[in-house]
């Protein structure tokens, strides 16, 4: 890549983008006057997600199989409570329906925050911090369209980490981020996509996630032990064990649980073993620490106890979302007037990009294929023209 | 918010010349902390320990976010115990922290950056990456 020459763009030359559903992105200053609805942050997000109760709620766009998660525990759950609780609670004790109770809820919950809480995604870097890490990165005059991997190594804990440049996120990824190409985002502490919820695993989410693999584990092995019981009992006091089988919906739940219950307790045993070695699902399959290149490494984020590293997993301080979804996009006004009308002169005696620093910039990825407001437009063509 | 004040203040008689991003130090790990190297272009603007005084208040304001002591773990065990429901009535200790350092750089960018033509922008608006310190040019000189 050559080395990136900025050159001024006449905003005012730039021609229109086709407007999509709010036609406000014409560089025409009257059409700063229109009222216009405003707009929300979740409403512009680059990455691949999907957005409900306007932006409160989050899930990855491909929804994997969740609803068959969902319909799985409530059509098993439902089956035991309807034909195994009164029999049990007839013949054995009614403390069984509201232990059962209180795991579905807690699974039910657990499940449902793990899908729609934002795992950690990382904002995409403003054209302004993507210009300036290009800046200070060794240019070696490479012609090809991509530059070679670009990683910067850093000190953690006297351990070596190397760092990547994320290419879609314009940014060197944080430790432990990793770039979802499902979601299209960076997500901190990135442990992995899950299909079955239907979203990433990530930092923000991954003490729900294992309370919800934890949860139901218990009610799995709760139902089919309850389950098995009330056949047994059945079967003890008629006919035989095969006609209690027939007679019984209650075999259903028998065998989803039988199937189901062995992997479930294998993944909360493999995430127990994690937690308490502060290790991600990613870093433990790509075998980041475990030294197999034979240089001495260890996880440099293990406080070497495994009680001390199962609190700062779990019970560590809930971090707020990076990505503000709820908050509004300055209206056209904001953004404009700083930099349309003063701006330029400065501008044509700098060879950088100078944009009015605006929060809405840091979720607007340099891509053409964006629409955008007019104060990004002018970086998204000199980017697009750099890279 | 501080920027929009400041710079509609500013607007008339100012123009922005650069912008300079303090990265983050991954040196303890994954918390959050800046670098507190002294960047060039400020080198004519502003002290150098007064700018490392404000990156170390941020450090330790972010780092006391993310402490983990007796509280946090209550609170953790707490939270599980209720299925984490709690997240969606309660602000957590972070987001109270978060609320702090906003007003904390309003107060520097009031008192000291201001009125030397520089503008601190809330890591948090960067997503944690970097702290964007944008430069103005003062064109009343020029006038």
């Amino acid at each position: 890549m050559k080395n990136c020459e900025y050159q001024q763009i006449d905003p005012q030359a730039l021609p229109t983008p086709t407007p999509t559903p709010p036609p406000h992105h014409g560089k025409d200053t009257e059409k700063k006057k229109e009222p216009r609805r405003p707009r929300r942050k979740w409403e512009v997000f680059p990455g691949k997600n999907r957005f409900y109760c306007d932006g409160r709620i989050i899930v990855a766009r491909q929804s994997g199989v969740l609803p068959l998660t969902l319909g799985l525990i409530l059509v098993t759950s439902g089956l035991f409570f309807i034909f195994d609780c009164p029999f049990l609670v007839k013949h054995l004790t009614s403390c069984i329906p509201v232990i059962g109770g209180v795991l579905f809820v807690f699974v039910l919950i657990t499940l449902l925050q793990t899908s729609f809480t934002d795992p950690g995604i990382l904002p995409r870097a403003t054209p302004d911090e993507a210009a300036d890490i290009e800046k200070q990165i060794d240019n070696t005059g490479n012609t090809s369209y991509r530059p070679p991997p670009r990683t910067k190594e850093v000190l953690i804990n006297q351990q070596v980490v190397k760092l990547k440049y994320c290419f879609t996120c314009k940014m060197f990824r944080p430790p432990r981020t990793s770039h979802c190409s499902l979601c299209d985002n960076c997500v901190e502490r990135f442990d992995h996509h899950c299909p079955w919820v239907g979203n990433c695993v990530g930092k923000r989410n991954y003490r729900f996630f294992y309370t919800f693999i934890v949860s139901l584990s218990f009610l799995t092995a709760f139902i089919f032990g309850c389950v098995t019981t009330h056949l047994a009992l059945r079967a003890q006091g008629g006919k035989g064990l095969v006609f209690a089988l027939q007679e019984s919906p209650g075999r259903y739940p028998l065998v989803i649980c039988f199937f189901s219950v062995w992997s479930i307790l294998g993944l909360s045993g493999f995430h127990t073993y994690l937690v308490a070695s502060n290790l991600t699902t990613n870093e433990d399959i790509k075998g980041s620490w475990s030294g197999k290149s034979g240089e001495d490494v260890t996880n440099p984020y293990s406080q070497k106890n495994i009680f001390i590293n199962c609190c700062s997993v779990l019970c560590a301080p809930m971090p707020p979302s990076l990505i503000d979804r709820r908050g509004f996009l300055p209206t056209d006004e904001s953004a404009q007037t700083g930099s349309a009308d003063i701006e330029l002169p400065t501008l044509a005696a700098k060879s950088e990009i100078n944009v009015v620093g605006s929060p809405f910039a840091l979720q607007k990825s340099p891509s053409p294929v964006e629409t955008s407001l007019p104060a990004v437009v002018p970086t998204q063509h000199l980017s697009a023209a750099c890279c | 918010m501080a920027e929009t004040h400041s710079l509609q203040d500013m607007r008339q008689q100012t123009a922005i010349t650069a912008k300079v991003f303090i990265q983050r130090d991954y040196s303890s790990g994954t918390m959050c902390q800046f670098q507190t190297k002294f960047p060039s272009e400020l080198e004519n603007r502003i002290d150098k320990q007064q700018f490392e005084e404000t990156v170390r208040a941020l450090n330790n304001m972010y780092a006391e976010a993310e402490k983990l002591g007796s509280q946090s773990y209550i609170e953790g065990c707490l939270a599980c115990l209720t299925a984490y429901t709690v997240f969606l009535c309660m602000e957590t200790h972070y987001e109270k922290v978060l609320k702090k350092i906003a007003k904390y750089i309003q107060e520097q960018n009031d008192k000291i950056y201001a009125p030397r033509g520089l503008l601190l922008t809330d890591p948090i608006e960067r997503g944690l990456r970097v702290v964007e310190i944008t430069i103005f040019e003062d064109r009343s000189l020029t006038r």
